[in-house]
């Protein structure tokens, strides 16, 4: 819309396209290298805070406002690790500690997965009801926004009860599609916001061509909304994606789930007093699981990219 | 067709078609007020006049954009709403609004492939269309790496990937700067030659009015209403070239619908260009 970006030459725009996709290939071992300094300078202040941080902590009239930087309250970071490579527990069968979280990471993904796949696809329905009736937008919106301020713990044991009395032929409800329902539950609600505001996205100029064109709705959908949608799709897919493992994890403990991450961050917390290092591990495990599935929306995007060029500037 | 029996029909006949937007509270604008107006196949047609004298207005409503409050409007004898349907015309904005993840050849190439022509015809008739706009080394570029004359040149392109018997044009050239347009001037005259439609060409420009019309129709606001309209006798489209800008009958044609513009207010009209 700048003049300036009217003026400009053709050659001088290939040049500065061609200049951002240098920067953007040379960008990435810089941002990994950042990302890694990122997650450094945090384990150093880690134990930075451990090598000089008060024993008992700092208190302030009853309260503690600095934490204590005993051994059993911050472990150092290698105790953490290596407790990771030892087994779960002291018995000779015990399998270990990384074997253990990574099963149950993989559970808790499995679970995460089938929430976000349930979530996107119903948080897409909506989108595409609410765009294509204004009165489906006015009956549905409030609600969707709502549904969001019901508190999760309340939901877990509501869900767990309703689907317990469901039974049809040879399928029963089994616990996880409880957690998966819940993780969808907090999936959709980004991709409808998203979504609708991405199919509403372009503007009246490309609405006015795809009218003259005499083409119904679901063709401008398919040609232009979907296209236009894209921008604003990814980045609700990434955060369905993170609240689905959330829900996934939380979920697990108020179902009580046996065999995911989140049951094992709670029983391992109980560990804490006599192996400080064992509740880090199924932290770690959740932030793997996280980080699987922020990739696995990165590889969606990457197939996507062409659908999220910069709009056209004159 | 028996053209002797009918009269020649006309690409566009509007009859005293009335626009009213009703506005809040029972105020309501009237944007064009028993406007008539017939072009003929194959004639160059230019509405020009200040700001909200109601020509973008008139061009929607031919492009059944917006439907008249009263009058009709026929397009080769059809209604424009069926002539939209069957695809008679072919339209360019002052934004070239192309798809910004279509390349050059995939932004001319919608119109067919929405209409369901084969994959063969279409990228037969976009390489066509880029050599017509003089744009073959660009055909696999995106909207984002051209510059606006490009794009617009694009967008034209896609006006024209029909073959319709008619163009509508709303200040297509309005965003560029005068070289880019003077130099897209000169190509739609060719194109225009080229190809022989009727063309409705809104413009704020008396000069670009001018140099590509054979009928510029001048338009006065509130109400909208068409003050006159003037015939310019610059020749064949064919014909006209950069060396007729120079021309003493342009000057003149220029200077005419200066004076119609600024008509009985000598103080001339505002939101109109001269250069």
């Amino acid at each position: 819309m700048t003049p300036a970006g009217s003026v400009r030459t053709a050659p001088a725009k290939a040049g500065a396209a061609a200049r951002g996709r240098a920067r953007l290939s040379q960008g990435m071992p810089r941002r990994i290298l950042v990302g890694a300094l990122g997650v450094l300078v945090l384990a150093l202040l880690w134990e930075l805070y451990i090598l000089l941080g008060p024993e008992d902590g700092v208190v302030v009239g009853g309260v503690t406002v600095l934490p204590r930087a005993s051994e059993m309250a911050m472990p150092h970071l290698w105790v953490m690790f290596e407790r990771i490579l030892e087994p779960v527990t002291g018995s000779a069968s015990a399998i270990p500690m990384w074997q253990a979280v990574l099963e149950a990471s993989l559970f808790t993904l499995g679970i995460s997965a089938v929430g976000w796949i349930v979530g996107v696809t119903v948080g897409l329905a909506l989108a595409l009801v609410m765009q294509r009736f204004k009165l489906a937008e006015s009956a549905i919106l409030p609600w969707v926004i709502l549904s969001q301020t019901v508190p999760l713990i309340a939901l877990a044991p509501l869900v767990r009860r309703w689907g317990a009395q469901l039974e049809f032929g040879a399928f029963t409800w089994e616990n996880w599609m409880s957690v998966a329902l819940i993780a969808s539950y907090l999936a959709f609600f980004p991709v409808s916001i998203g979504a609708l505001k991405g199919l509403g996205s372009p503007d009246t100029n490309h609405i006015d061509l795809m009218h003259c064109y005499a083409v119904g709705w679901w063709k401008t959908l398919w040609r232009l909304r979907l296209p236009a949608s894209v921008g604003y799709l990814l980045p609700a897919l990434r955060l369905a994606a993170a609240s689905a493992v959330i829900g996934s994890v939380v979920a697990e403990v108020s179902i009580g789930l046996r065999g995911g991450i989140g049951r094992l961050i709670v029983e391992y917390a109980g560990a804490a007093g006599s192996d400080p290092g064992k509740p880090w591990a199924p932290i770690f495990g959740s932030i793997l699981v996280g980080l699987v599935a922020a990739g696995f929306v990165g590889l969606i995007s990457l197939f996507l990219r062409r659908f999220r060029r910069g709009e056209v500037a004159a | 067709m028996t053209t002797a029996a009918r009269p020649v029909q006309h690409a566009v006949e509007v009859t005293e078609v009335s626009r009213v937007f009703a506005g809040r509270k029972g105020a309501s604008v009237t944007a064009l007020d028993a406007v008539s107006l017939t072009v003929a196949p194959g004639e160059f047609v230019s509405l020009i006049g200040p700001s909200g004298c109601g020509k973008s207005t008139l061009l929607r409503l031919i492009a059944d954009l917006d439907t008249p409050t009263s009058g009709s409007i026929e397009v080769f004898g059809k209604t424009a709403s069926q002539a939209r349907i069957d695809q008679d015309y072919g339209i360019a904005f002052q934004q070239a609004g192309l798809l910004p993840w279509r390349t050059v050849t995939g932004n001319i190439e919608l119109p067919l492939e929405l209409h369901g022509a084969g994959k063969a015809a279409r990228r037969e008739r976009a390489a066509e269309l880029i050599e017509l706009v003089g744009l073959t080394d660009f055909a696999g570029h995106y909207p984002d790496q051209l510059s606006g004359g490009m794009q617009q040149r694009v967008a034209i392109a896609r006006s024209l990937a029909e073959s319709p018997s008619l163009l509508l044009m709303d200040e297509p050239f309005g965003a560029l700067d005068e070289m880019t347009r003077e130099r897209m001037q000169n190509e739609l005259v060719r194109i225009c030659a080229e190809t022989s439609a009727a063309v409705v060409f809104v413009t704020h420009s008396i000069p670009e009015a001018v140099f590509l019309s054979n009928r510029v129709v001048v338009m006065s606001p509130r109400p909208g209403r068409i003050r006159d309209v003037l015939g310019v006798n610059l020749g064949r489209m064919s014909d006209r070239g950069e060396n007729l800008r120079e021309d003493a009958e342009f000057f003149h044609s220029v200077s005419r619908v200066r004076e119609l513009l600024h008509g009985d207010t000598p103080t001339g009209a505002r939101g109109v260009e001269t250069r």
